[in-house]
Parts: structure tokens; sequence; C-alpha cells
């Protein structure tokens, strides 16, 4: 199995530049998300480290050799598709045993690989079934197989259950992470959808626009994120984000909200102008002991908690309490945040000023 | 009450829409009927009028488009009486076979020029259209303009300056200049319907199989091809008909080694003018061959044509 190490990456189709200058690092044995919104170079930067893109510029290191300019058939990696490229004109068998066909390997030991393959799969009984006909199950366990069965260096995924409908992806995942905790590979794991990123990863990077906007550990990410957009496309509903003006100086534990005071964990870093203010939902109580206020647009109940949506002076903000408080459309309540989960950003570059909350060495990008 | 477009529609619709396909079936297959008829009649027969729809089978006109034959005294004929069937047919004109005719070698042209450009068209072809489907070629569009552009004209116009140009480099009347004349005719409709072809098949195919461990040209062969089967097939009998039924350029380029059969046909002259029922049998053998290879391809060829209109 493989260390990755990804240096100074960058690729550019023509005039447009689809990854930029991208570093990270995936450990041995890592369950590793690239996570994004479509268009946002994950895919690229997969591609990239498969060798079916060649960088612009920048290293690719597997295991200690740099790999940047190698073919993908000398990289030794496996590659699992979105539509899972099952080859249509041969059976689950030969799917499966094609990786192995192409390194000479003798008759009986593709044999005794396949069987092995077959058996952690569960798909013995699929073996002679041509592929069109699987369900969609089926065929990503059978690219699963083509992609194990030859015990590559690490896999890459690219939106492997992308094409699986909802019920199917959650049994799915469950699957693929039993058989990473099983084999202990490398997984990188393209990905748009950040839940299935927070449930699976081990690490996470985030990207925009072909920039790395945080790179880290799915608590790291959710708890303390390095920038607005992080912040916003992580977390269902995301951040609440609140404008407001100030002069902040280092130290800072206090701000003026809405003519309100409210705290805030201390600040390392010193910044004036506009500025927001950051809080998840689930950091929003309804409490009276505070002169801060809102009042109740909508409400959506979801089982154990709620959802109660507000409109406040310095904008929309979205609460997530218990269900069995009340919450009435109209009606005007007074908010508090839990002062140690705020984070505060930049208005104008959207990245998370640094402060007590944030500040930790795993903390970079 | 609306009739919505998507509905079945009634009895008596299916019934005037059976009619009329029956009745244009019937018009469009009517010439061939009436050629592969002619063969089998007498020279009489051919040219009656009003014409015989019901007649006396004869294979005097395949025997005549398989031989020469000559005229003999009496003494001669009653000396070499006939010794199988169609030296009887020959004998009862009163002639005799001097030999074989030359439509076996024109024949033998036509599949040698037919296929050899086919393939030559659907290799080159396929190649181009991966090519051009896959990578980033300079001038791309340009590229793929100019090939298409090669069409725009009607091949015969450039005729003459072919025939120079063959005539110079001595191609004139060879199978080689032949072959190569068609596959630069059928070139860019291979390159363009091939590349259609391989544009629908997903990249990831093959990009499996780099990974896998392959390279791109094993890639190509065991992954791309077996893919673009169907493509290739009706590509090459789209190719198929355009050579083997060429007559301008036949005419023109070709005169004894090289010619190929559809040049040949008009020319086969009886001892009375035109012999029709020998014409008609070279027309029909001459069908056979595109007939057999559309037939054993019309699977391929039906999805070929509709192509593209249906996601998978």
């Amino acid at each position: 199995m493989a260390k990755i190490q990804i240096k100074n990456l960058r690729k550019e189709f023509g005039d447009f530049t689809a990854v930029e200058a991208s570093s990270f690092t995936i450990e041995d044995g890592e369950f590793f998300m690239l996570l994004g919104p479509s268009g946002c170079g994950k895919t690229t930067t997969l591609r990239m480290i498969a060798g079916l893109e060649l960088p612009t510029s920048g290293e690719i290191v597997i295991d200690g050799e740099d790999v940047s300019q190698m073919p993908a058939s000398q990289r030794d990696i496996a590659f699992v598709f979105q539509m899972f490229a099952l080859y249509p004109h041969l059976n689950v068998r030969k799917n499966i045993s094609y990786p192995l066909h192409s390194q000479g390997m003798s008759r009986v030991e593709i044999e005794r690989k396949v069987a092995d393959v077959a058996a952690t799969l569960e798909i013995e009984g699929l073996l002679e079934k041509p592929v069109s006909g699987l369900s969609g199950g089926d065929r990503q366990r059978v690219a699963l197989g083509r992609a194990i069965v030859r015990n590559p260096k690490c896999f890459l995924m690219d939106e492997p259950l992308g094409a699986l409908d909802a019920e199917f992806r959650e049994h799915m995942s469950d699957e693929l992470l039993r058989l990473h905790n099983k084999m202990k590979a490398t997984t990188v794991y393209v990905t748009h959808d950040q839940l299935e990123a927070m449930q699976m990863g081990d690490k996470i990077v985030v990207m925009n626009h072909g920039v790395i906007e945080q790179f880290g550990t799915p608590q790291q990410i959710y708890n303390t994120p390095k920038t607005m957009f992080v912040a916003d496309f992580i977390g269902s509903p995301p951040m609440n984000f609140l404008n407001f003006q100030a002069k902040l100086k280092i130290g800072t534990t206090k701000i003026r909200l809405g003519n309100q005071t409210v705290n805030v964990p201390e600040l390392y870093q010193e910044n004036s102008g506009d500025m927001v203010f950051g809080v998840r939902p689930e950091h929003v109580r309804f409490t009276d002991n505070t002169g801060y206020r809102g009042i109740v647009t909508a409400t959506e109940y979801l089982g154990t908690n709620q959802l109660v949506t507000l409109d406040t002076a310095n904008g929309e903000i979205k609460a997530r309490i218990s269900s069995n408080q009340k919450a009435n459309v109209g009606e005007t309540v007074g908010l508090g945040f839990e002062s140690q989960r705020i984070t505060l950003f930049d208005g104008k570059s959207g990245s998370a000023l640094r402060s007590a909350l944030n500040n930790d060495g795993d903390y970079n990008g | 009450m609306s009739k919505s477009s998507i509905s079945e529609p009634t009895r008596q619709f299916k019934w005037i829409a059976a009619i009329l396909v029956a009745f244009y079936s019937l018009v469009t297959i009517m010439p061939l009927l009436w050629i592969v008829a002619t063969g089998f009649k007498s020279s009489a027969d051919s040219i009656a009028y009003p014409p015989k729809i019901t007649f006396q089978p004869s294979l005097e006109g395949y025997v005549n488009l398989f031989t020469t034959q000559t005229r003999q005294t009496k003494e001669f004929m009653a000396a070499n009486p006939p010794q199988n069937w169609y030296e009887e047919i020959v004998h009862s004109k009163g002639m005799v076979i001097a030999g074989p005719s030359r439509f076996g070698e024109r024949f033998l042209n036509s599949t040698i020029i037919g296929f050899g450009s086919t393939f030559l068209s659907v290799f080159l072809g396929t190649m181009a259209a991966y090519a051009f489907s896959r990578f980033r070629v300079p001038l791309k569009d340009d590229l793929l303009f100019f090939i298409l552009s090669t069409r725009m004209m009607p091949p015969i116009a450039v005729a003459i300056p072919i025939f120079l140009m063959f005539r110079a480099v001595g191609l004139s009347d060879t199978h080689a200049g032949m072959i190569l004349l068609y596959t630069a005719v059928n070139l860019s409709l291979s390159v363009w319907l091939l590349k259609g072809f391989i544009d629908e098949i997903p990249r990831e195919y093959e990009e499996a199989a780099l990974i896998d461990g392959y390279t791109r040209f094993q890639a190509f062969y065991k992954v791309v091809l077996p893919q673009a089967a169907t493509g290739i097939a009706s590509t090459a009998i789209f190719c198929l008909i355009f050579a083997w039924n060429e007559y301008a350029f036949a005419v023109l380029l070709t005169s004894g080694t090289a010619q190929t059969a559809p040049p040949f046909i008009p020319t086969i002259i009886g001892v009375a003018g035109q012999d029709w029922p020998a014409m008609a049998a070279g027309a029909t053998i001459f069908l056979l061959p595109v007939m057999v290879f559309t037939i054993l391809l019309r699977r391929h060829l039906l999805r070929g044509i509709t192509f593209g209109a249906v996601r998978k």
C-alpha cells in the first residue's frame, strides 16, 4: 500500500486552469476525500493521480517515486469510474480478470484470484453472466472486483456511488467502508456530496475553482472552516452568516452584533471593515437572557429536532433546536450563540480570522 | 375531444398505411424482379411485346454471359455433338462454345477492387476517426471540414484531372489505382461516420483498460474496436456499395486488366444486337455479393442507421 504526496500540482487546458498549485499528502491506508462542487478540479486531480491526464506542472509521488509523467498502465493503481466502465463485451469473470491478463499471470492463478475476489464481494453467482443485465449495485461490485483483484498500490474512485439510487447508496457506502477497513488500502475518493465525504472520509480536501480551500479531518473541516466557501459547502443546512462591521484588535473576545454584545473565541489577528459572523444552526439557542432577537419565519420538523428560520437585524438565520421547544411563526425570540464555536470571517476575502477556536497546529491548507 | 399525437392509430389508418407500404415496396422492387426474371428468359421472350410475365425459363442468358460462342458449319456441328447441358443450349442455336467470356475476370476485378478499397477506407477511417475523437488534434475542426469538403462536389467533376494524373503515374487500368481512387472517395464518409460512432463510446472503457495495465493501442484494439463493430460494419457496407456500383470512373479509367463489372455488363453483345438476358444475368450475379454482405451485417446496419437517435 502507498503514501501519496501531491506537490504543487497544476493542470491547464488551454487558457483554462483546472487545478491550481495543489499540495497535500495522503497517508498510507487513509480513506481520502476530494470534495467540491462540479467543475472544481477534483476529478482532474484524481485523473492526474491515475495518469489519465498529465499535469502541466508539479509532482505526484507514490511511495517515494515521482510518477507524474508516467503512463497510467505503469502506476499500479486501480480506478473505479462513476459509470463503472465495465467492458460491455465481456462477462463478469472476464471483466474482473482483465487487469490480470495484462500482467501475463498464469491461468490457474487468475482463476484463484477471481474466485477470492468474488467471495469477498459475494458475487460468485454472477461470474458467468454478461455485465449488461446486472443491477447498479452488482455492477458496482464487479467494478470494485476489477479494482481489488490485482492488489494495487491504491484505489481511486470517481463518485462511485453517484450512479446508484439513494436507498442503495447508503448500503454500498457501508460496504465500501467495510471493504476499506478489511484491506487497509489507500483510497482516494472524489465526491460532490459533503455528507458522503463526512461519513466515509478519514481526511477531506475541499476544492473550489481549482484551488484547495481546506484540507483536514471531517471534524476540522466542519468545526473550523477556513473559508466561507467551506463553511457554506459543508453542513446541511450550511453555516449561518451574519454580516457586521467592526474594527477588531488581537485579543478581542466580544463583538457588537445588531447593537448587542456577543462573545466570540479570542481573536489572534486584527481586522476591520466588513466582516461575517459564522455560526452553525446547532449552535444557535433560544434564550431569554439576551438582547439579540429574531422573528420566526418558518419551521421544519425533522423528528428529534427542528429547523427554525428567523429574521434578524443582520440577516436570515437558521437554528436547529429540540422538537420539544416551541417555535411559532411570527413570534419574536431571544437568540444565544455557543460562543466558543463561532467563526469570524473577513467579508472581502472570505477567509476565517485566526482565533482560539481554529488556531490548532493541524490547521493548514 | 382532442386527439393526442401519440394515440394508437385506428384500424383503418393501419390498413391504409399497410397498403401504401406494400404498393411502394412493389414499385421499388419491380425493376429488380424484372432484371432477375429477364436473366431467365430466352432472347425472344426478353424483347417480346407486350412483355411476358410468364415464360419458359431458360439458362441461355447465363450460358451466354460466361462463354464466347462462334457459328460453325453443319458438318462440324454434327461431328461434335453437345457433351453437357450448356453446350446443348448453345448447340440448339446453331453455335458452339469457343471459350470462357471475360465476365469472370471482370467480376473478380470488382471483388478485388470493391473489397480492397472498402478494407482500406474502413481501416484508415477507423484510425483517423479514433484520433479525431480522442486526442487534441491541432486544427481539428478545420481538418474535419476539409475532409468533409472532398465530398462537396460530384466526384466525376474531377474525372479529367484524375485521368491525367493516373496516366502520368501509370495507374490507369490497374487494380492499385482503382483501389486508391475509391478509398480516397470513401474515406471522408468513413472518417465522419466512424467518428460519430466512436464519440458515442464512453472514454471510460479505454481509460479502464489503460489503468488495467494495457497500452493505448491495446486499449483501442481490445476495447474500442469491439464496441465500434456496429459502426465499422455499417461504414463498410456504405463503402462497399459505392465502390461496387461505381460506373463513371470505372468506364474512364479501366479498359482491360482492371475493368470492373459495371462497365463490362452493358458491353455484352450477342449475335443479334444487345443480349438482354445475358446482361440481366450479369446484373443479377453482380447484385449478389453486396446483397449477401448486407444481409450478413444487416443487424449492424439497422443499428448503424439509427445510431445516436436513442440514448442507452
